[in-house]
């Protein structure tokens, strides 16, 4: 069977003014299902690039990306926008809840764009939100929230369309260490419940949550392998340098 | 994602900014309800004039004689009675019908714009007009040259306090015996060419005040179950016959100058609702600006609906939706406000020139503004919202 997620030499090139940038580099990794995986690094390592293309909001210049056995780089359009909705759960930095519409309404927008009955959205809606804690606020609106809240709701959105994958770009990077370890221990108790986790982030602390670690640097897999804690991380930099 | 849902969702777009919606809307308002307004009052135009043919009587023929000074070219009283016997199948009654420029005068006052004319005892059959007292013109009356005459019921009421029976005017200084009155048919103001504002003295004696046996214009009526252009044709022939030249004389028709009214008016009411519709075409670019504003403003939200898996054509729907209820919606207000102008130009028409001309928006008016409303929200939203449909997500989550 073929993994969740696979990358075959991957390559992301930019047009900047006259310069081609290479944003990735022949990245090859590949995600099983149920897995719980980092990809770290710093900005400029192609970390943002990976991330946009497994989020379908991207493809490939070079190299295949398959989501599922699919590749990615022969759709078009409108079937990138329906693997998104059926198949991915973003979870932003910035959370990117739609300010005008209330919690509940939120958490339907993928439902929306799925087709799914207006009933059905509201019930599966509501469950989101209570699985999250947040069941006795569906009718704010995402200002009258705390940001660790708010990154709840995304993280309810993000859960609502039964995706395969949950993409998490920065999911504490905007939040306090406290809201941050929460929101952390929610992804790591979806990933408990069987949901593939794929978390973006240039903080090794928080990468060494994660059970797995992909390093970028350059646009190159630099590490692949077990989470380390940032102590190790120096250690086995150091190790590698002295061999 | 349906029609429904987009619908409920452009609705609380355009709640969620009201004097912004507003505003977009307001080239529409404007332009919607002038179209109504303006269409109305040609509306009201054209039943006005029918209304004012319809006293006259629409089978109503007019023959002018025109004099070259010499007395050559002229046409007897008795040759247009013979015209009217040899053509009684087309033709119904005759009047001659003499105008004198001459001052009404009653002692010491006098009265500059009563119209005064000289026609025959047949004249009554040709323009329906009903006294109140008195009694009408009589055929010895236009034999003997009687000095006698029907006034109009402000003349009536200004000088005789309603009972002039008896009473003597003088017309272009000769004396002349009320014997009748005009039933008041309008506000009885004294206004030239209406009937409370007029005299009637018998054809032969305005002749010969006016020193002149000729008579130059004749009243005829068709038949009413012959068309008036055939009596018309058949007059024209008969007259160029006597005359020799089409020049010498001219015949007009009730009829053919209602429909020439009619048309004039459509014309003018056409170009005035044209140039009104430009200010609908002016708020369509209104309303595109605006969504353009918009869609760069929500750049953000519509990267979100993009990664959450809005395709293209949804985002466009979403925006052609609410450019096309935004002006839909302006057409409503514009339509209401269009009735509300009516009413008032109306009122402002009756008080101003004291006529009762009504200003009806007509129906098929109001749906084609409507219509054109929204037709041209959903054209101008087009544009903006194939740029918001084709907006890159990635850039679109980056833009603050």
């Amino acid at each position: 069977m073929s993994a969740l997620i696979e990358f075959r030499e991957v390559c992301r090139y930019y047009q900047m003014g006259d310069n081609v940038v290479t944003a990735a580099d022949h990245v090859t990794f590949s995600i099983e299902k149920g897995e719980f995986v980092a990809i770290v690094g710093h900005s400029g390592s192609g970390k943002s690039t990976c991330m946009n293309i497994i989020g379908c909001l991207d493809v490939p210049t070079a190299g295949e990306y398959l989501l599922n056995g699919r590749n990615v780089g022969e759709l078009d359009k409108n079937e990138l926008a329906e693997i998104r909705n059926e198949m991915l759960g973003f979870i932003f930095q910035q959370y990117n809840l739609l300010p005008k519409l209330n919690l509940l309404e939120n958490v339907e927008v993928p439902l929306m764009y799925a087709g799914v009955s207006k009933r059905e959205r509201k019930k599966r809606a509501k469950e989101a939100l209570e699985s999250v804690g947040l069941g006795d606020k569906l009718k704010n609106l995402p200002s009258q929230l705390s940001g660790g809240q708010q990154q709840r709701v995304s993280i309810a959105r993000a859960l609502v369309g039964k995706p395969s994958v949950i993409l998490a770009d920065e999911p504490t990077g905007a939040l306090d260490s406290n809201t941050g370890r929460e929101v952390l221990e929610l992804l790591k108790s979806l990933n408990n419940e069987g949901h593939t986790v794929v978390l973006i982030t240039h903080d090794n602390e928080i990468a060494s949550k994660a059970n797995r670690m992909i390093r970028l640097k350059d646009g190159r897999v630099v590490y692949d392998g077990v989470a380390l804690s940032p102590e190790e991380l120096v250690k086995a930099n150091r190790e590698s340098e002295v061999s | 994602m349906g029609i429904g849902e987009s619908f409920s969702l452009a609705i609380k777009n355009i709640l969620s900014s009201k004097m912004r919606s507003f505003l977009t809307m307001l080239g529409i308002i404007i332009g919607v309800s002038a179209v109504i307004a303006i269409a109305g009052m040609g509306n009201g135009m054209k039943t006005f004039v029918k209304d004012t043919f319809s006293n006259i009587g629409t089978n109503m023929l007019q023959v002018y004689i025109f004099d070259d000074g010499t007395g050559t070219k002229s046409v007897s009283i008795d040759q247009i009675y013979d015209i009217v016997e040899k053509h009684k199948d087309e033709l119904a009654g005759v009047s001659p019908y003499v105008g004198i420029n001459g001052v009404v005068k009653y002692g010491t006052e006098s009265s500059e714009t009563t119209t005064v004319g000289g026609v025959s005892e047949d004249y009554f059959t040709i323009e329906v007009l009903e006294l109140s007292e008195g009694r009408k013109l009589q055929y010895m009356d236009m034999k003997n040259r009687q000095q006698v005459c029907l006034i109009g019921a402000y003349l009536a009421k200004e000088w005789f306090n309603g009972s002039p029976i008896g009473e003597e005017i003088s017309i272009a200084g000769y004396p002349f015996t009320v014997v009748g009155v005009i039933k008041q048919t309008g506000d009885s103001e004294p206004r030239a060419r209406t009937n409370d504002d007029r005299v009637i003295i018998p054809y032969s004696t305005a002749a010969a005040i006016n020193g002149s046996r000729q008579v130059s214009q004749f009243f005829l009526t068709s038949q009413p179950e012959v068309s008036t252009e055939r009596a018309r044709v058949s007059l024209e022939n008969e007259l160029l016959d006597i005359l020799g030249d089409k020049d010498w004389f001219y015949v007009s028709s009730m009829a053919e100058m209602l429909k020439e009214m009619d048309s004039m008016i459509s014309v003018v009411s056409t170009v005035l609702t044209i140039i009104a519709a430009i200010s609908l075409l002016v708020g369509g670019i209104g309303i595109m600006n605006i969504m353009l504003v918009s869609v760069t403003e929500r750049t953000r939200e519509i990267g979100i609906r993009k990664a959450l898996g809005a395709k293209e054509r949804y985002i466009m729907q979403q925006f052609v939706i609410e450019a096309g209820v935004t002006s839909g919606l302006g057409g409503v207000i514009g339509i209401l406000f269009g009735f509300l102008l009516s009413a008032g130009a109306t009122a402002l028409i009756k008080s101003l020139l004291q006529t009762q001309m009504t200003i009806v928006p007509a129906l098929e008016s109001v749906m084609m503004a409507f219509g054109i409303s929204v037709f041209i929200g959903v054209l101008f939203g087009y544009l903006p919202a194939k740029k918001a449909a084709r907006l890159n997500p990635i850039d679109a989550l980056h833009f603050d």
